[in-house]
């Protein structure tokens, strides 16, 4: 699809471990619009950082990408040489990942640790050249010059995501991923935090991944939701259709747990846990928590297959209405589509 | 009413000594009383900063109070006899927002459940030590079978921590102060979670303080609120009128900002003011922040004026309101058997 910056086709990776081998991201894919805002969420262990981490290339051993394409602007960045792909980290994708305001070098003003990232990408200019930027930099997030010129510990818990922010900005990359970029905010600051990121994609043009477990930020900030079960995407739609009309038994419990404003002493969690990665169930993963799950359900796997509302749902619910007129390969979200095997 | 566990004017202030410039005053004049004749679930919330976490480690007995006392039972904590202080470990307890560091990595998990029953004496026989620790765990969702025997790291976040309300109830307390117990778990086992939490209380009859910045979490789970800023007293009240109809400007910030998971209910228009960095705050200290700022809050600390029976602002918006006269302000919060058929407004 032309409007499609990212396209990520059968992502494979696995970690190597001594009981075995654990499928962290087991052939997921997915595609990212130019100027969209995509959330990932997923419960730990679904796989959703290591598939951040993936996208990036800087997974490492025991994990190991064993398969699949990350097409950046029509280039697999899993095929580039590793200098052309750290050229690429940050100049064309770049990620705030989790806890980015507490890996801040204390001993370093702010400034020269932005200085840093530039000087590592080989960006070469004068110091004053370097400063102006800096300067400019924190005012596109919101922060005051004065910023620049102090340590990490001087700054509140926000000011540092935002500083985070401006790092992960500062080549104006075409992918933003943020990794849970306010867990451990508050409320009031976490609002200021995404609205500084909101406002920053739209500058600079470019489209972000959002990864994270709040549901409520997703709805506030995402335009379309992706949700990880066990290494696998179970569902990926509009955000509206996630919440309104959500199609996956487990997308269904997990919106239904949410807590909400409008039901009080209202507790629906989900019964059973995450299954093992070591040893996950055969068939579809989330089978032994599933209210829904069918005889079949413990052998085979689901494929990811769209509907001919836009929704894309791995589960045997919907097998017999798959929307037919789709080429096999892909659709038109460009997604792979597999014929799911029929019993 | 009678005091089950109470702050009575009580001050805290962290750092540094009277001439000193990095004095804190997390806590400031606040007294509140959790009561023996209804046991009712308070959530007190705020940011960082507001002096929760600062209530909950004095009423465990953590920390002392710079000025003014604790008291339990009518004790002050302060000077407990061995006996009494026992009791008041036993009855008061906490569950903490890590799940990970309050368990011993050596020991398996049953140590934790085990250690109490031993220490307050609550089993008469290893097998009854054993059906106690079954039923707490069932009581919490565990299956002891995949449960005990194990090892901390091998539990998720989420499994530690209901073992953590098992343990509570092994122990039946009378007051649990739960300091964020969900926000390191994932979002889909809170709501169990937060489920084991209501039935001690609406159960067994514990006592619930819950700790948090999660205002959602806070609403669904108790029956009164308290909105601390800066170590005083924002909002109280019942929780249903202080969520659904916030009076104080900076409730009604928190509550604006609460990400709302329907993408129709976005984020509301009131936004943060950026504080005037060099204005001394004499008077209301959400001065710099407040969009209704009038000239008198720069210099006039705002008293806790009564809104109804059910709410109190400390906000000079409502200066027409009478002053709450108790210093006490959990007199404004209901008792549980009082809440059914109330309306936001209180009355």
């Amino acid at each position: 699809m032309t409007g499609d910056v990212l396209q990520v086709k059968g992502l494979q990776v696995y970690y190597g471990t001594r009981e075995g081998q654990v499928n962290a991201v087991n052939d997921v894919s997915f595609t990212l619009e130019k100027d969209e805002r995509l959330g990932l969420v997923g419960e730990s262990g679904s796989g959703k950082t290591t598939l951040a981490t993936a996208l990036m290339r800087l997974i490492k051993a025991p994990g190991q990408i064993k398969g699949g394409e990350v097409l950046l602007d029509g280039k697999d960045l899993l095929k580039l040489s590793n200098e052309k792909m750290r050229q690429a980290r940050s100049t064309e994708i770049s990620m705030i990942p989790q806890g980015a305001m507490n890996s801040l070098n204390p001993v370093m003003r702010i400034r020269d640790q932005m200085i840093d990232t530039l000087r590592d990408h080989g960006v070469k200019r004068t110091k004053s050249e370097f400063r102006k930027w800096a300067a400019e930099l924190l005012e596109r997030v919101g922060l005051p010059k004065e910023v620049a010129g102090m340590y990490p510990h001087e700054l509140s818990g926000g000011m540092k995501q935002r500083v985070a922010i401006a790092t992960g900005i500062c080549l104006n990359p075409k992918v933003i991923i943020a990794d849970e970029p306010t867990s451990a905010l508050d409320v009031v600051v976490q609002r200021e935090v995404m609205t500084t990121l909101r406002l920053v994609q739209k500058e600079l043009g470019a489209s972000v991944i959002m990864i994270g477990h709040d549901m409520g930020l997703m709805a506030q900030f995402t335009d379309r939701i992706g949700v990880m079960y066990a290494g696998k995407l179970v569902e990926v739609a509009s955000v509206r259709d996630i919440f309104n009309k959500p199609l996956h038994p487990y997308t269904q419990l997990l919106i239904a747990s949410l807590p909400s404003l409008e039901a009080k002493e209202v507790f629906r969690g989900i019964p059973g846990r995450t299954p093992s990665l070591l040893n996950p169930p055969p068939g579809c993963g989330f089978h032994p928590r599933c209210p829904k799950a069918m005889e079949h359900c413990s052998r085979l796997v689901p494929a990811l297959q769209k509907m001919a509302t836009g929704q894309s749902v791995a589960c045997h619910l919907y097998d017999e209405t798959t929307d037919s007129t789709d080429s096999p390969g892909t659709s038109g979200n460009g997604e792979l589509k597999i014929a799911a095997p029929q019993h | 009413m009678s005091g089950l566990l109470e702050l009575r004017n009580v001050t805290k202030v962290f750092g540094g000594g009277i001439f000193s410039k990095n004095r804190t005053t997390a806590l400031e004049d606040l007294s509140f009383t959790l009561d023996t004749d209804q046991s009712s679930i308070t959530s007190i919330v705020g940011e960082s900063g507001s002096g929760k976490t600062t209530v909950a480690r004095l009423l465990l007995g953590m920390i002392a109070p710079t000025k003014g006392h604790i008291f339990y039972k009518g004790n002050d904590v302060a000077e407990m006899s061995r006996v009494e202080r026992k009791e008041f470990r036993r009855e008061v307890q906490p569950i903490f927002q890590d799940p990970f560091e309050v368990f011993n990595p050596f020991y398996k998990v049953d140590h934790v459940l085990k250690v109490p029953i031993s220490k307050f004496k609550l089993a008469g026989s290893a097998g009854e030590e054993r059906s106690m620790i079954n039923d707490a765990l069932e009581m919490v969702g565990l299956r002891p079978d995949e449960t005990l025997g194990r090892y901390p790291h091998q539990l998720s976040g989420g499994q530690r921590q209901r073992i953590m309300v098992a343990r509570s109830l092994l122990l039946k307390p009378r007051v649990i102060l739960a300091d964020e117990p969900v926000s390191m778990v994932d979002a889909s086992l809170r709501a169990t979670i937060l489920e084991s939490i209501h039935k001690l209380n609406r159960e067994l009859g514990i006592s619930i303080l819950y700790i948090t910045h999660d205002l959602t979490t806070a609403y669904q789970i108790s029956d009164n609120i308290l909105v601390l800023y800066r170590g005083s007293v924002a909002e109280g009240g019942s929780v249903e009128a202080v969520i659904k109809d916030p009076k104080h400007p900076y409730t009604q910030l928190l509550v604006g900002s609460i990400p709302q998971p329907n993408p129709d209910l976005t984020w509301s228009e009131r936004t943060s003011v950026v504080p005037v960095a060099n204005r001394a705050v004499t008077g209301c200290k959400f001065a710099d922040r407040c969009d209704s700022v009038m000239n008198l809050c720069w210099n006039n600390v705002p008293p806790r004026y009564q809104l109804d029976r059910y709410r109190v602002a400390a906000c000079h918006l409502f200066q027409d309101s009478p002053v709450m006269t108790a210093a006490d302000v959990s007199q404004v919060f209901a008792a549980r058997t009082e809440m059914s058929g109330q309306t936001p407004s209180g009355k």
